[in-house]
């Protein structure tokens, strides 16, 4: 049943990537438990704007979990205290009402913050670039059921592929690894004998472009994996470090 | 009076689009290298489109206003990708597609278009596999189909309910591949605001930096629009926050037409709206509808909990009236029924405005068959129910657990409530055979043109558009044009068509920071959203449609003395961003209310209640309105109105029936 909440927000407003950020805090009354987090941030800033003060910046796209857009560390955890959900889909029957409510950016110095809450994730369209995909100019294709996969490794591919590229799993690390984005793309590919061909080089491209980032490295804690709406696996990462390492063990 | 020359190919319709691709123009790899393309918008038709042709060594700019282009709203499409490969040996065919595309249109699209449409969907698959999109596979290793609505094959390829992303993410690392080879250079964070045309052609965009605020001129020896869908006209829809018509509807004032725009497709299977707070709506797939009933109960105003409902007191509305599509009729038609129960006082839920989409004869369905499989002779009723939902989960789970997180509620349990909402535009920008626009150079391709889904769109079919435009059709047809251009060197962006254009643009800008009123951009998308949903939505009549043109332009005065924007013009200010889509939106509806208007006849989305059958179906009227609105715009609020007449050759109009 909808209920009503007042809550005590503490937001990170920071006015560009040039000046230093600090918290400030707000009061909000009347939430609906039926909001979803980011309808009451826009509560929030439209009474900002009527009240003459610049209304709270951060990044959201299709509000339906998908897009891989928004992107808020609440009380500690990127998109906040459920699992397996991204922050629009966080709904505010998950806090209680009075509750005190942190908010704040990515932090990772591959992704500087552009205003407020908006980061800058260009660097995973770099690593991308670098490696993430099937050299195959369109027109090339054969008929696809010339190709029978298994419907195992499909489906494990399918799993990595379901990353939507946020980066939460480099805000839940310490070290700020990009390791399971990186990862998950290499996984895909390596378990499709499309991608088979390249596997070796993309390994060691995409690895590179990710420490050339200034990502840190893995160092085992899970927190990515447990932090990921999409529920994406570090087994990729014990694939990308095989891959990786065969690569560059058997590279000429 | 009409400057509308389609240009379809002469011949037979199952040859033309093979003889004009063996015969259209070509350019020769060195001219390539100097001819210069500009692609607005990252989704299925751009992402796709910007890669190929940059594979062919065209110089190729991307522009998006996310910040990476793998964010575009293609990627929220869910249930799947139709294509005519006949792998389930059902009798499926390229003529059956063809057809069910142009019946399902309810005869309003061309025939030339559609049928190479359906020519293509075949080698999206081949291509998409090839790139290592995983689709769902059947444990031979094959692909699996499933059925979607207007069909009666088993043609949609699938990947879970997250087709749209995987398909997407094929095109994005297509893209991203020719951006780290250098021939594509990316723009994230960057919102296309004017077309800068000169000597009638289209020769370049105006970009702002949405980060710095900076004005950026960009020349192009042609302009792709591949900018989705004007949903958001309604406020709530399906669409993402940042979907907007602002590109397509800068074009169509600098000259392209815009076709058929009251067409719209309201979805049948989407979460109903909670409450005043709601920013926007969710779909359930399609999909769904394939093992999902939907029903309502036969007594008005029955305030039972679904489960306490019985079987018999239950009113299988779509069965009981369309016994040969029943669950998977068309969109159009599932919407309107749906509205009818509610109005009628069968609805159900809080708000009455919501219809129950059931999965519980499907599990107990799936469990039986799952104990067959197994060798098991006396499963409990507890065991089917638990085989049945894990089927279930594999093929929907992704569906059920977004419907849990926004009502709270566990469809596995009770059935899940829906309703309709805006979810896809068939009108758009008025293209030729070639995708260009009404202006020379510019081109529109995915769901920003009007041309394959006449007055409907059948499910799984966006996506199969949106990839065919970018990676089967313009890779030929931008031929057509730039062969001629070849000869045209790089124009200078300090010339003085772009320093023109650069300063409409920041005049805009200015103008609207500088209103400096008391309403908030919102408040007036609201606004709108409410005048269109009620008057322009899923029924509309003349009456209706000329209050809401007269409120529209009071609004628009309003919006233009009243708006407050907060923040800078140099700087990240989403505020002023909203507020220039908003502007463009309320002049959008406006052609929305003319066109709908006009329109003295129902067809597919577009119901005007005067003209219905007896039984409450559309009722078209062929002799007078076979033809595509397209309409040029003169000046605010003043549109002329021209007519491409729709020949069908090779179809039979009829009356459409899924009963």
């Amino acid at each position: 049943m909808e209920g009503h909440l007042n809550l005590t927000l503490k937001i990170w407003r920071q006015k560009n990537a040039n000046v230093a950020g600090k918290f400030e805090t707000y009061q909000v009354s009347g939430i609906s438990t039926d909001m979803s987090f980011l309808e009451m941030i826009d509560v929030l800033n439209n009474r900002l704007i009527e009240e003459g003060d610049d209304p709270v910046a951060f990044d959201h796209d299709c509000r339906e979990g998908i897009c891989g857009m928004c992107s808020m560390y609440i009380n500690g955890r990127p998109h906040g205290p459920n699992r397996g959900v991204t922050t629009c889909q966080l709904h505010m029957r998950s806090f209680q009402d009075g509750e005190t409510i942190t908010v704040e950016p990515w932090r990772a110095s591959a992704f500087p913050v552009i205003k407020d809450l908006v980061v800058n994730r260009s660097a995973f369209d770099r690593i991308i670039a670098a490696g993430g995909f099937v050299s195959v100019n369109t027109g090339n294709a054969q008929d696809a059921n010339n190709l029978p996969i298994p419907k195992e490794d499909a489906d494990e591919a399918f799993a990595a592929a379901a990353c939507i590229g946020c980066g939460a799993c480099v805000a839940a690390c310490k070290n700020a690894s990009a390791m399971l984005f990186t990862s998950a793309k290499i996984s895909q590919l390596a378990l499709l004998p499309q991608g088979k061909v390249e596997a070796a080089n993309r390994a060691q491209a995409m690895v590179a472009q990710m420490d050339e980032e200034g990502f840190g490295a893995c160092s085992n804690t899970g927190a990515c994996e447990a932090e990921c709406p999409k529920g994406i696996s570090i087994e990729n990462i014990a694939r990308m470090n095989r891959e990786y390492f065969s690569a560059t063990f058997s590279s000429k | 009076m009409t400057k509308l020359d389609a240009k379809i190919p002469e011949g037979a319709l199952a040859d033309k689009w093979t003889k004009y691709r063996s015969s259209v123009s070509l350019v020769n790899p060195a001219n390539k290298r100097s001819l210069e393309i500009i692609v607005v918008g990252s989704g299925l038709a751009g992402a796709s489109a910007a890669a190929s042709l940059a594979e062919l060594g065209y110089k190729v700019k991307v522009f998006c206003f996310q910040d990476s282009p793998r964010r575009a709203h293609s990627i929220a499409a869910q249930g799947g990708i139709n294509a005519a490969k006949n792998y389930q040996n059902d009798g499926d065919s390229v003529y059956r597609l063809f057809y069910d595309t142009i019946k399902g249109g309810d005869y309003r699209a061309r025939e030339a278009n559609v049928h190479r449409l359906a020519e293509v969907s075949g080698s999206i698959i081949d291509q998409c596999v090839a790139q290592g999109v995983p689709f769902a596979r059947e444990y031979g290793g094959l692909l699996s189909n499933r059925s979607f609505g207007g069909t009666q094959v088993q043609r949609t390829f699938y990947a879970a309910g997250q087709t749209g992303q995987q398909l997407l993410l094929g095109a994005y690392s297509a893209l991203q591949r020719q951006v780290g080879m250098g021939n594509v250079k990316m723009y994230t964070r960057h919102e296309m605001l004017d077309v800068v045309t000169i000597d009638g052609k289209a020769r370049g965009i105006i970009a702002r930096d949405s980060v710095t605020g900076a004005l950026e001129r960009h020349f192009g020896h042609a302009v792709l629009l591949c900018t989705g869908g004007y949903g958001n006209v309604f406020y709530l829809s399906t669409n993402a926050m940042g979907s907007n018509v602002t590109a397509a509807w800068k074009a169509h004032k600098k000259g392209a037409f815009f076709a058929n725009p009251c067409y719209t497709q309201i979805h049948p299977t989407c979460i109903p709206v909670s409450g005043d707070h709601q920013s926007k709506l969710t779909l359930m797939s399609e999909s769904l509808r394939n093992d999902g009933r939907i029903w309502v109960p036969k007594k008005q105003n029955d305030n039972r909990k679904a489960n306490e409902i019985p079987e018999d007191e239950r009113d299988y509305y779509l069965e009981r009236r369309y016994p040969a599509f029943g669950n998977l009729v068309p969109r159009d038609i599932a919407s309107r029924a749906a509205k009818e129960r509610c109005d009628a006082g069968y609805g159900v839920g809080t708000s009455k405005m919501a219809v129950y989409l059931d999965y519980a004869a499907a599990i107990i369905r799936y469990g039986k068959a799952e104990a067959n499989k197994n060798n098991m002779h006396n499963p409990s009723d507890e065991e089917i129910q638990a085989m049945g939902k894990a089927v279930v989960k594999e093929k929907y789970g992704n569906l059920f657990d977004m419907y849990k997180q926004i009502t709270g509620e566990d469809p596995y349990e009770v059935p899940m409530r829906i309703y309709p909402a805006v979810h896809y535009t068939m009108g758009g920008l008025w293209v030729d055979y070639n995708l260009m626009t009404t202006v020379p150079g510019l081109y529109a391709l995915g769901e920003a043109n009007f041309s394959d889904h006449g007055a409907n769109r059948l499910g799984a079919s966006a996506l199969m558009q949106g990839l065919a435009d970018g990676y089967f059709v313009i890779p030929y047809t931008i031929g057509a044009y730039l062969a001629s251009e070849i000869r045209t060197p790089a124009i200078s962006t300090d010339s003085e068509d772009f320093v023109a254009a650069e300063k409409a643009v920041r005049d805009r800008l200015e103008t609207l920071m500088n209103i400096k009123g008391t309403k908030p951009v919102d408040y007036f998308h609201k606004r709108l959203g409410k005048i269109m949903w009620d008057e322009c939505g899923m029924a509309r009549n003349a009456e209706g449609l000329k209050a809401s043109i007269k409120e529209i332009q009071a609004l628009q005065k309003e919006f233009w003395s009243d708006v407050k924007i907060p923040g800078e013009i140099d700087n990240l200010n989403p505020e002023l961003e909203k507020a220039g889509r908003v502007a463009d939106f309320l002049e959008l509806g406006e052609l929305m209310c003319i066109d709908a208007l006009d329109r003295n006849e129902s067809c597919g989305g577009h119901f005007r209640t005067e003209y219905q059958t007896e039984d409450g179906e559309a009722l078209r009227d062929d002799e007078k309105y076979a033809y595509v609105a397209a309409w040029e715009y003169e000046k605010q609020s003043t549109f002329k109105l021209h007519k491409e007449e729709l020949k069908y050759e090779n179809i039979k109009i009829a009356q459409r029936s899924y009963k």
